[in-house]
């Protein structure tokens, strides 16, 4: 733990990239769209986020996380700013993150409204069970071929 | 009277204390993804109230928070309207009622994100988007309902006829309101009257449900005047931890 003399701003960017969202791992806070500004002054570090839905109970661990984050990387002085606009959209999803997603069972959001296809068998016979799912962030769809159930980022 | 701090309370409240009575639900819904549904809603709506009631209390200058304001005050300070304080009662009412609600926040919320407070249009265009999904599943459970057997049928119409005189408080309108009108923060509640009439009596004809033909509507609620008795008791529940220990944090 020794504080870097020059903390840069991509040097802070490159380690939130690390952070991972708490009720989804497999993607990162930056990923999710969540870190919405990043400033450093000196030793000192201001990060901005805004949360996904309004409710969200994940907002205060991933506030946590990131100072703990940075505090490994040898931040001393991490400020976190919360701000709700403009308001989080579901386009703020990274290509990555929405790949990511995909590849752990989540069907990323879509425009349309509902998932492309189903994230198991990639079968576009998919309907809807329930517009609220496990997370505020999801919905439950169902696949009509493979018959798994899975979970669909909705797009807001 | 603090005008602009009255408006933010009526929009804070309503959202606390439907979303309490909508987590009232929670562990004992008719199936698993309504009662998902019902607590995800829930959250949604004691999300946007911290926004509403952080923002009050920044208003009123007086060193509240937004906590202090749900769970320090009592029933007589709140501003909720009637509606959403009386008990859940069935699975129909309680979705009935979001329904009437949701049907007005919609395109009062859209209304707002055009305000002149730049505050409060950006916690309505916040807030807007989860009244917005709120709106098409309770519309679509309405539909389900009361299109659907006889039984399900004859419980919406009688929370229908129950919850009718308390929607009409909605559209209520007072100095406060007017205060907002000419400060052109928040239209008159009473111009969401047409777009409110169009949601409900297009989905209550979908869901086979004829609405009362009554205007009488209770009041009381938003001014803060004359609450339902239900409230003081749902305050109990809600701030019981508050009041016997004050600033208990997680």
């Amino acid at each position: 733990m020794t504080a870097s003399p020059h903390i840069s701003e991509a040097q802070v960017w490159n380690w939130l990239e690390d952070v991972p969202d708490p009720e989804i791992p497999v993607i990162s806070v930056v990923d999710l769209g969540v870190v919405r500004a990043v400033s450093v002054s000196g030793d000192a570090v201001e990060v901005t986020i805004t949360p996904t839905y309004s409710g969200c109970p994940a907002m205060a661990v991933i506030a946590m996380d990131i100072e703990t984050a940075l505090a490994k990387h040898g931040v001393p002085s991490v400020q976190l700013k919360t701000q709700i606009a403009p308001a989080w959209t579901t386009d703020w999803l990274s290509d990555k993150g929405r790949a990511r997603l995909e590849s752990y069972g989540i069907a990323p959001p879509q425009a349309a409204g509902g998932p492309a296809r189903c994230p198991q068998c990639k079968s576009t016979a998919v309907e809807r069970v329930s517009q609220f799912g496990s997370t505020p962030c999801k919905a439950q769809w169902r696949c009509t071929d493979c018959l798994e159930p899975f979970d669909y980022f909705k797009c807001i | 009277m603090n005008h602009l701090f009255e408006f933010l309370l009526r929009q804070g409240d309503n959202a606390l204390v439907l979303g309490h009575r909508t987590s009232e639900w929670c562990g004992v819904a008719p199936a698993l993804e309504e009662d998902i549904a019902l607590a995800n809603t829930a959250l949604d709506l004691i999300g946007q109230t911290q926004l509403w009631l952080g923002y009050a209390a920044e208003v009123e200058g007086q060193g509240r928070s937004a906590n202090d304001l749900a769970y320090l005050r009592d029933v007589y300070d709140f501003r909720n309207v009637l509606m959403l304080e009386v008990p859940n009662a069935d699975f129909g009412r309680t979705l009935m009622r979001q329904f009437l609600f949701d049907a007005f926040q919609v395109p009062w919320l859209t209304a707002l994100c055009g305000s002149s407070d730049t505050h409060v249009a950006d916690i309505a265009t916040k807030s807007v988007k989860e009244a917005t999904y709120h709106l098409d599943r309770s519309a679509d459970t309405v539909i389900a309902l009361g299109d659907g057997t006889e039984e399900s049928n004859a419980r919406m119409q009688a929370a229908l006829d129950h919850l009718w005189p308390y929607a009409g408080e909605l559209f209520g309108e007072d100095e406060t309101d007017q205060a907002m009108q000419k400060k052109g923060i928040a239209p008159l509640p009473a111009s969401m009257r047409n777009d409110w009439d169009r949601t409900v009596h297009g989905t209550l004809s979908e869901a086979a449900l004829r609405a009362p033909d009554s205007a009488f509507a209770h009041s009381g609620g938003r001014s803060g005047f004359r609450h339902t008795e239900h409230l003081g008791h749902m305050l109990a529940t809600m701030q019981t931890l508050q009041r016997s220990y004050p600033g208990a944090a997680w």
